[in-house]
């Protein structure tokens, strides 16, 4: 069991890993929020249902699926209002981009105002 | 009617909650649990968290097979980014699309968005009405219809039985 778990928390680790690794490699604050939110979910998640099953003894499982809901819940909101903010104060997206429907909408309605 | 009956579902999350927290292994712990979640629920009247979950059959087992589609998008969405930080070339195409909900709650559409944010290549950036704004990291199409049919509508057709 204990090492059923260890190789889920290293699995969890490499997930973590490839999210850090993303922040460095991705071009604008925009994909590098996508990296860091989805690969560090799954690699927390991973990392703590590891320790769940190679601890069983510690009874800890209910306290760490509460941990686990709580990330569910909170990081999706933490990285949206990330890159809101990014967009209002008028961060840019990489040249690469092909659209940016929201800040046509935007500029459309300041025409209208003005 | 409807206070009455979100209450009951937030009694009924909260002492999950605390059930869970504390491992009970004392009547007392569970007492002393449900005075305090009374006393919550008084001062947290206002706060509809669940006032637009329906409690149908149908639903329930909606919930269940909505946590499962999640769950599947999730490392689906891991190894997409795995695989796109990883290869050399950086394979992105990203952008920001608009897409538009047909959902009506609240509490669903906080639930589609945060969906949204944890499935494969999409953010959700903005909400206003019933428009979504998405950064995409590999855009497709920027019609609308169409990002809202890749996007949108496998999360939809569950979260409109759940909270309709």
């Amino acid at each position: 069991m204990a090492v059923f778990g260890g190789i889920i928390t290293f699995v969890g680790s490499i997930f973590l890993l490839l999210g850090a690794l993303g922040i460095v490699r991705m071009p604008d604050v925009y994909n590098r929020m996508q990296a860091g939110t989805k690969a560090t979910t799954l690699g927390i998640l991973l990392f703590l249902a590891g320790i769940a099953i190679g601890h069983i003894e510690c009874m800890c499982i209910f306290r760490i699926l509460i941990l686990i809901l709580f990330i569910i819940f909170t990081n999706p909101i933490s990285s949206h209002a990330l890159a809101r903010a990014a967009h209002h104060i008028g961060i840019p997206l990489t040249d690469k981009s092909v659209t940016d429907a929201l800040a046509e909408d935007e500029s459309e309605k300041e025409e209208a105002i003005s | 009617m409807k206070i009455f009956k979100q209450g009951i579902l937030l009694l009924l999350f909260l002492l999950l909650f605390w059930v869970l927290l504390t491992s009970i292994d004392s009547q007392e712990l569970i007492a002393g649990g449900v005075i305090v979640i009374l006393l919550t629920l008084v001062f947290s009247r206002k706060a509809a968290v669940f006032g637009d979950f329906q409690i149908t059959f149908k639903s329930l087992i909606y919930s269940i097979a909505y946590i499962f589609v999640f769950l599947a998008a999730l490392v689906r969405s891991n190894l997409d980014v795995a695989f796109r930080v990883l290869s050399p070339k950086l394979p992105i195409n990203p952008g920001i699309v608009k897409v538009k909900t047909s959902l009506n709650s609240k509490t669903g559409r906080l639930v589609l968005a945060n969906s949204i944010t944890l499935t494969p290549g999409t953010l959700t950036v903005e909400t206003k009405g019933d428009h979504f704004y998405i950064h995409w990291i590999d855009v497709s199409t920027q019609d609308v219809d169409l990002a809202s049919q890749e996007i949108v509508s496998k999360f939809e057709k569950y979260l409109e039985v759940m909270f309709g």
